[in-house]
């Protein structure tokens, strides 16, 4: 199986190891990943005013890039980068009229947008084209013992409409993670808002929710908590640097993105995961259970 | 505090202005306070979402557009999610900041970031931080 890609610009830098552990456990899987050319940054927000066209354009022009290589569908596993996409995407399938404006403003398109792709989360591939039976089946090295905190965050699950899982209770991440022999943990902040962007001009504010977030999960006993944006990485895992600083009870964890614990499931070498772009090294715990 | 409701507030174009922007009818609201009770960011405000939208409905335009609040709601949509009259409030939040972004009053000055905050933050966070901040 082939599929359109979409990276998003942190997964070329900050989140290498988040494409590079993707790229792996896909390949493992079957699935080729095809990078779009001349993709640009997709914006990172979707643009919530009515009257607000002109932000739109950028996603929308990445879901041209997406025909122009013969594709109806396109994937990506940042949850920004999906969540700006596809509302995007169905904010010009039921508005024509927004449509056409954006069409004319991209008059040097060779290709005109129809609303006629389709924005996938790497979650949505998983559990519907590829099905989780193969991925359960194709586990070779099982994370026994390994006791895994997922956290959605917002833009994952959140408005409703995006339609990946439940708003309030996801268990998406928990189920991939059992299939991957681990031992999902569910602990009550897993879609409470890491105070995402505030990070640049706020730090205090996300330290805040850091110590909420990470406590809650290591009270829930978890060795590893997975993320799947690179925002809500920076957050929970750099920002604990600061968050031990004003708060001293406060003890480190290791946050992973998901696709690092797949790949090491699937059997990807050690360097497709990347760890050393972790902020807390999980080696550690990782050779703690046996698992590298 | 000393409130004062009047006519001329409540008729004010800032009302038909960030119902318009943000596609809402502020007038739905009937205060239960559900968008306060799930906001993650409630222990920073200044004054509450549910407060935000009371503001909105009766046309209070200085105190809304001084607040802290409006510049710590992340959009994480928690309360659109959970209001039990399908209102937005993250979108009303957005309006209200829009109408002072769009007078080029920008919350984040972003010469002024140091050059540290600057190699520290990925991409991801520089970019959402500059689309919900500057003008």
């Amino acid at each position: 199986m082939k599929i359109s890609y979409y990276p998003g610009c942190t997964l070329k830098n900050n989140a290498k190891n988040f494409e590079d552990s993707t790229i792996c456990a896909l390949k493992q899987l079957g699935v080729e990943v095809e990078e779009l050319s001349r993709w640009n940054c997709c914006g990172t927000v979707f643009s919530l005013a009515t009257d607000d066209l002109m932000h739109h354009i950028a996603p929308i022009r990445n879901l041209i890039r997406v025909k122009e290589a013969n594709s109806d569908r396109v994937m990506t596993m940042c949850a920004m980068c999906y969540n700006t996409l596809k509302r995007a995407n169905e904010r010009v399938k039921n508005d024509r009229e927004s449509l056409d404006r954006l069409n004319e403003f991209m008059y040097r398109e060779g290709t005109k947008y129809n609303g006629d792709v389709k924005v996938l989360h790497l979650l949505e591939l998983l559990k519907n084209d590829v099905k989780f039976e193969k991925v359960a089946a194709k586990v070779v090295k099982p994370l026994k013992g390994l006791k895994v905190a997922n956290y959605y965050g917002c833009y994952l699950v959140r408005p409703q409409d995006i339609g990946l899982d439940d708003p309030e209770n996801p268990t998406i991440l928990e189920d991939l993670a059992g299939l991957l022999g681990a031992t999902p943990v569910n602990f009550p902040f897993k879609t409470e808002c890491c105070a995402a962007y505030q990070t640049v001009d706020k730090p205090e504010v996300v330290a805040e929710r850091t110590n909420q977030i990470l406590t809650s999960a290591q009270n829930q006993g978890a060795d590893v908590v997975t993320v799947s944006c690179p925002l809500c990485a920076f957050n929970l895992d750099q920002r604990q640097k600061e968050t031990a600083q004003i708060y001293p009870e406060f003890k480190n964890i290791p946050v992973l993105y998901f696709t690092q614990l797949l790949a090491l499931a699937l059997g990807c070498p050690e360097e497709s995961a990347g760890f050393d772009l972790n902020y807390i090294d999980p080696k550690p715990i990782l050779k703690e259970k046996g698992l590298i | 505090m000393r409130i004062n409701i009047s006519r001329r507030n409540i008729n004010d174009p800032f009302v038909r202005k960030v119902e318009e922007l943000s596609g809402q009818n502020l007038m739905a609201c009937y205060q239960c306070g559900k968008c306060s009770a799930g906001c993650p960011a409630v222990s920073q405000m200044d004054i509450l979402p549910n407060q935000i939208i009371r503001l909105a409905q009766l046309g209070m335009k200085e105190e809304l557009l001084a607040s802290r609040a409006i510049w710590l709601c992340a959009s994480c949509m928690t309360c659109n999610t959970r209001c039990p009259k399908g209102i937005n409030i993250a979108e009303v939040i957005e309006a209200v900041r829009l109408i002072l972004l769009r007078k080029s009053k920008d919350h984040l000055e972003v010469k002024e970031l140091s050059e540290k905050v600057r190699e520290e933050v990925p991409p991801i966070a520089l970019i959402s931080s500059m689309r919900k901040f500057t003008s």
